[in-house]
């Protein structure tokens, strides 16, 4: 059975079907890339453009690689979009790349809407690897593969996302994909950090990290924006580490097992304790490898519709 | 030259007039009789038989960038006037916010050179400020001389309190309104309303009190200084409420809304549609409510396009990136008849009052008399004609309009003013 839509924009409105589907097809591609010869004849002949506006090697890379393990062409693409006015129009960008006969389009752009915006002005499959606050579908497909991964399931599970969820992509998609997984979704972070109406989205809020820890299988646990406007929203770093940083202190107070993520790099002994951070290095680096197989099955899934 | 246009139902309600199937006699541009023609008053005139479409005071649209100087390329006085009168109006007001801003008599005089001769009269609305820097307050003595009907920074508010107050204080010895695009600096900057949508869409929001602060701050100021003071494009729950309450307390404010402000939500925004993008954005659910209340009772006095032209190439890009504003001027009287007129909102004198009468009184312009002698400014409605919005169609240099294949319920058929008649397409001297 294939998807139900040629594109992944985000996982708003995705049918539980599809992200069963993507799930699965990560174990099989999470099998191949366990063995020696680490590449599969899938989509030889197609061409797939890693259309990257904004600077994110980590994401790229795992693109990059999950189409060149399934054997398509990738070409890169990279510019910043901090300009408005200046140089070529993203359309006009879109119409030469497409010129070139390119079956698929992966991109990454600091402004909301840009892929479903690709979908009006050309015709190869557009696959959203982050837009703007919006959403970055991959990133929670392959934290839910990671969460599954670990307790064999989605549905009933207590999941809640950490830190500045107004300004994170991470966090709607995985909110989007989690609910319809039957997840039960809530949020933490300082108040400035939660965007209005989150509710309505059958989330709870949280204020206090201590409960959020108490009441959760996982923590999924954001990067907190040092560099950018995000700093404006919380008085100051020091204050955010000791309200809302998981420490080892607070894990064993609330002294229970609890899975945290991070998409990664993290700020050490800011969301997270140096030793926290520490003890979670295995289960990042199986998330990046978790986030090629992923990407590989969506790449596969969608490339094989055509 | 002698026209008469026969068969109609002239609608007046200043001149107190409500005749149906009745019959206009226009003499080189004035009116001579309204009423049943003999046939020697019919003798040797051109005859146009309009099968009781609606004669009604030409409507005016008093909010309408135009573009020129500084952008011709998107619209210019000769372009935005065809499409006024495309649109059904005899009569605009456009906003300074052009390049050069128009806050000197000679801007002001420009405009009026490239409108003269025009079907539509031409208005100028001054900057408030110098350049509309917000920083000192224009010319304001001079440019009422050359002609500004009042006084705006539209685009953004004016900067601080203080030199609002003087605009107030200043303006008030002219009689003209101060009229705000109500939006607090700090907390502009996104590009859609703030809530539910913003946060599925992850847009940066503009949230409604930002609107709301600077509604409020005018009619503070409007009431200290005694100045008179206009919200243009009010679209929030709040400040209509607020507006209402300032009348009541006897206040001199007043305030417009736009069609899209009573048509649109935000949800139309889901698709990421740019040429849904516009300043105030589209709002919720409650505010549209509010604001149809707001026209029902009187509390928004006129509506008006805010007509904001932009180039495809400019509207064509990332949602962020796009430029706020729509064309309105060509859809305007379908959508406020369609959603005002058919759903009972507001009868068709109401809408007179919103959109002929109450523009130029704020303004301080003579409103059109339909009596003997007077110069014939009028607007023909058809009420009932059911049309499909076509951009390709329009006037306007600009196509952006996020009402392109929208069915509407009524337009304007044609327009007099000014000698001339525009009709059937056409332009002609009469
Ligand atoms: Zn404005």
């Amino acid at each position: 059975m294939p998807l139900s839509n040629r594109h992944l924009l985000g996982l708003e409105g995705v049918p539980k079907e599809d992200i069963q589907l993507i799930l699965d097809t990560t174990t099989t591609f999470r099998e191949v890339l366990e063995r020696p010869i680490k590449k599969v004849p899938t989509l030889q002949g197609n061409t797939v453009v890693n259309l990257f506006f904004e600077n994110s090697t980590r994401t790229r890379i795992s693109f990059e690689l999950a189409e060149k393990r399934l054997s398509a062409d990738a070409v890169n693409f990279s510019s910043s979009s901090s300009s408005v006015s200046k140089g070529e129009t993203l359309k006009d960008t879109m119409r030469n790349i497409e010129a070139m006969k390119v079956d698929m389009v992966v991109v990454r752009h600091s402004a909301a809407g840009t892929p479903r915006f690709l979908t009006n002005i050309c015709d190869s499959n557009i696959i959203n690897a982050g837009d703007g606050i919006h959403e970055h579908p991959t990133q929670a497909l392959l934290d839910m593969y990671s969460i599954r991964e670990k307790f064999g399931k989605l549905e009933g599970l207590k999941v809640c996302i950490v830190g500045d969820v107004a300004h994170s992509r991470v966090a709607l998609s995985n909110i989007f994909g989690l609910i319809t997984m039957g997840a039960k979704v809530s949020v933490c972070g300082p108040s400035t950090m939660i965007p209005r109406n989150i509710e309505e989205l059958g989330v709870d809020v949280i204020y206090d990290i201590d409960e959020a820890i108490q009441e959760n299988d996982v923590l999924n646990v954001l990067r907190i924006q040092l560099e950018r406007k995000a700093r404006e929203y919380f008085p100051s770093i020091r204050e955010y580490a000791k309200y809302f940083g998981i420490t080892e202190e607070r894990l064993e107070k609330n002294g229970k097992d609890i899975v945290i993520l991070h998409p990664g790099p993290i700020n050490r002994g800011v969301e997270l304790s140096a030793a926290v951070a520490d003890g979670l290095h295995q289960i990042i680096l199986q998330q990046v490898t978790n986030g090629v197989a992923v990407r590989m099955a969506v790449l596969y899934l969608l490339g094989t519709m055509n | 030259m002698k026209i008469v246009l026969q068969n109609v139902n002239v609608v007046n309600p200043e001149s107190k007039i409500n005749e149906k199937k009745s019959s206009i006699l226009i003499e080189d541009g004035k009116i001579v009789k309204i009423g049943k023609l003999s046939s020697s008053e019919l003798n040797g005139t051109e005859e146009f038989n309009l099968s009781e479409k609606y004669v009604v005071p030409g409507f005016f649209d008093m909010h309408v960038h135009l573009r020129e100087p500084g952008r011709e390329d998107e619209e210019t006085v000769k372009t935005g006037c065809d499409s006024a009168a495309n649109g059904g109006f005899t009569g605009i007001a456009c906003m300074p916010n052009t390049e050069p801003a128009i806050d000197s008599a000679e801007v002001v005089s420009l405009i009026k050179k490239q409108a003269k001769g025009h079907l539509v009269d031409v208005k100028v609305i001054g900057a408030a400020t110098q350049g509309r820097k917000g920083e000192m307050i224009s010319p304001m003595a001079e440019l009422c001389e050359a002609g500004t009907v009042g006084f705006s920074d539209d685009g953004v508010a004016i900067k601080t309190a203080a030199i609002l107050k003087r605009a107030l204080e200043y303006s008030k010895m002219y009689d003209v309104p101060i009229i705000e695009h109500c939006e607090d600096e700090s907390l502009a900057g996104g590009a859609m309303n703030e809530g539910f949508n913003s946060t599925l869409l992850g847009l940066p929001p503009i949230p409604s009190v930002a609107e709301d602060l600077i509604v409020m701050r005018g009619i503070i100021m409007a009431e200290y200084t005694k100045g008179k003071f206009h919200v243009a494009h009010i679209s929030t729950k709040r400040s209509v409420k607020m507006v209402r309450e300032a009348k009541e307390a006897g206040i001199n404010v007043t305030a417009e809304v736009t069609p899209h402000h009573f048509t649109l939500t935000d949800d139309i925004i889901k698709t990421y549609d740019t040429n849904a993008k516009m300043n105030p954005p589209l709002r919720e659910k409650k505010d549209v409510e509010e604001i149809i209340k707001g026209l029902k009772d009187g509390t928004i006095d006129c509506i008006a396009s805010d007509h904001a032209p932009h180039a495809d190439e400019e509207k064509e890009v990332e949602f962020e990136f796009a430029p706020n504003g729509i064309i309105g001027l060509e859809t305007q009287i379908g959508l406020t008849l369609t959603e005002l007129l058919q759903k009972k909102v507001l009868t068709l004198e109401e809408i007179i009052f919103k959109m002929s009468i109450n523009p130029r009184k704020i303004l301080r312009i003579p409103t059109p008399k339909f009596e003997k002698g007077e110069i014939a400014n009028l607007t023909i409605l058809d009420l009932d004609e059911i049309w499909t919005v076509d951009i390709t169609k329009f006037k306007s240099k600009s196509k952006n309009s996020p009402f392109d294949k929208r069915i509407l319920t009524g337009r304007a058929v044609g327009v007099v003013n000014n000698n001339k008649m525009f009709y059937d397409n056409n332009f002609i001297n009469i």
